[in-house]
């Protein structure tokens, strides 16, 4: 394989986190089709797509809950594609799954206390997340069953946080809530950015996910249709990468890949 | 009068099934595992303590400290191994491996020890009196303090639960296997400790019948598992205290119904465990999932 990081015209630095070629397959079905990306550190790197593009899939492949049939997922320098989940989390790579995934049975607080039981050492601590979510230190004691859907996603970020994770997943935040509490999700992210994280983040929400992210991917039927910054990207390219019609319309954009090699990431 | 002392002494009995029954339930809340081997790991508890207590003369009551660890550390390494490569490969797969396991224990102390009954003899001590209430109702001091340590178990249990850091993970995982593992959680090293519990409870479990009656190798599956799932399913599944009361309740209906006819001791106790499965199928204590 090629190293496309050899095509980029600044080169001073190494990406945090590097996906070469991924295949991942559901049963005979091939959900990736050598898929890479290459996640710089600060930034917020988004992954959009339609239903069924294989977004989720790459979230939970580089979060070690799938196993690729063939390719390579790097962080900071080193082979984690065999390395398993919890390895990874304890590494610095937390994921928020999709549908939250709250441990029912357990309160706010006892949530936010997993996450925290193999955290590394950095900013983030339980206080630290009340302070950032207000309202959660008053309902410690609840289960989170009893949560709306708003609340449970702000514990599911929290309880990720905690870990203190160099690298985090978010997967499809928005799902299921309505859109002003999306927006206010989505304003808390400046506050977790602001501690040295990364973040990659899956979304179905294109506006969303192009307001938020300093560089977006878009994957069609597991491959990559268009990557750039959101700045470089038009409407329209946006438009034919996720729905996967005729790129006639962005014809002559440098920013149109249909490709997998992400070497459009020079700046 | 002799109505009140079989509810008395049914309830003390409850105590023992209970025991019986809390590793079962707590193998099934945290890992799905139905472990039909359950009765026979609790008679290989009590023919390690008669080994112990052969070997080392230490007093049958003190056994535990010996055989608790032993079965514990037998059961985080079972757990690691065979029932983890189970559950890998799906439930039905994990109910067969049980069934086979017990099969083999029970083929294998017939094999190598010998079919006879052994109880495990707590010698000329108090706990073999009993004192009486009235003139008709008696209780033994050894079933009264099998009661006692059902409760001081499942308080425990309860306790390192809510409150222990490994409790929280346990209770974790049982939740959400795949989110625990998202949170750095290795569940399976989790099991492991959930099922070192499991048999520890076992091994007491094993050690109390062997004082209260006797032993041999079929008593596993055709006793001491069947009270265990009667208490388990009349208590609700996957609830401690529903144990407790599920053992209670088992105990009671036994006694009423030796009170009635003695030969329908064990009959009654089944009635009554169809009769719960048939209009209470989710168990006396309709709690979700154990907390």
């Amino acid at each position: 394989m090629s190293e496309p990081a050899t095509e980029r015209a600044d080169n001073d630095s190494t990406p945090l986190l590097e996906v070469r070629d991924l295949i991942v397959h559901h049963g005979q079905l091939r959900a990736l089709d050598r898929v890479s990306l290459r996640v710089f550190p600060g930034e917020v790197y988004a992954i959009i797509g339609a239903n069924g593009a294989g977004k989720s899939t790459l979230l939970r492949t580089i979060a070690g809950l799938h196993r690729p049939t063939d390719g390579a997922i790097l962080y900071d320098g080193k082979d984690m594609t065999k390395v398993r989940p919890e390895r990874r989390a304890t590494g610095g790579i937390v994921m928020v799954p999709e549908g939250r995934r709250l441990f029912g049975s357990l309160t706010v607080e006892e949530n936010l206390k997993v996450g925290a039981t193999y955290a590394r050492k950095g900013p983030w601590t339980i206080e630290r997340v009340y302070e950032i979510f207000a309202w959660m230190k008053d309902r410690r004691t609840q289960r989170t069953a009893q949560l709306s859907g708003g609340e449970q996603q702000s514990v599911a970020i929290g309880r990720a946080l905690v870990a203190n994770p160099r690298v985090l997943l978010l997967d499809e935040l928005s799902l299921g809530l309505a859109p002003v509490i999306v927006q206010r999700i989505y304003a808390m992210l400046p506050q977790i950015l602001s501690t040295g994280l990364t973040v990659l983040l899956v979304e179905q929400d294109v506006s969303q996910a192009l307001r938020v992210a300093s560089h977006i991917q878009c994957l069609l039927e597991g491959h990559t249709t268009l990557e750039g910054r959101p700045s470089e990207v038009t409407a329209e390219q946006v438009e034919a990468a996720y729905f996967g019609l005729s790129p006639a319309a962005a014809e002559g954009s440098e920013a149109l890949w249909h490709g997998s090699t992400p070497s459009s990431r020079a700046s | 009068m002799a109505w009140v002392n079989a509810v008395i002494q049914g309830i003390l009995t409850g105590g023992l099934y209970a025991l019986f029954a809390c590793g079962l339930s707590l193998m099934f809340g945290v890992m799905k595992v139905v472990n039909l081997a359950h009765g026979d790991l609790a008679v290989i508890g009590a023919y390690v303590a008669l080994g112990v207590i052969t070997v080392t003369h230490i007093p049958a009551l003190w056994s535990f400290v010996i055989v608790v660890p032993i079965m514990a550390v037998l059961g985080y390494g079972l757990q690691r191994t065979l029932i983890q490569a189970a559950l890998d490969r799906g439930v039905l797969i994990t109910l067969l491996v049980t069934f086979g396991l017990s099969v083999v224990i029970e083929s294998g102390l017939l094999q190598f020890i010998n079919a006879d009954s052994h109880s495990l003899g707590v010698g000329e001590s108090i706990i073999t009196g009993s004192f009486s209430i009235g003139s008709q109702i008696q209780i033994p001091y050894l079933l009264l303090l099998i009661f006692a340590v059902a409760v001081v178990v499942l308080l425990g249990l309860q306790y390192f639960l809510s409150l222990s850091r490994y409790g929280r993970m346990i209770r974790a995982v049982a939740d959400d296997q795949e989110a625990a593992q998202l949170s750095g959680i290795d569940y399976r090293h989790v099991f492991g400790i959930a099922a070192a519990i499991a048999f520890g409870t076992v091994a007491l479990a094993g050690i109390a019948y062997g004082m209260y009656s006797q032993f041999s190798p079929t008593t596993g599956t055709d006793t001491i598992l069947l009270f265990a799932f009667a208490a388990v399913v009349i208590g609700g599944l996957g609830s401690l205290w529903g144990t407790l009361l599920g053992g209670i309740v088992l105990g009671v209906a036994q006694q009423i119904g030796a009170q009635i006819n003695q030969a329908d001791q064990v009959l009654a106790g089944y009635i009554v465990f169809l009769l719960v499965l048939a209009l209470r199928p989710q168990g006396l204590t309709a709690r979700r999932a154990q907390s």
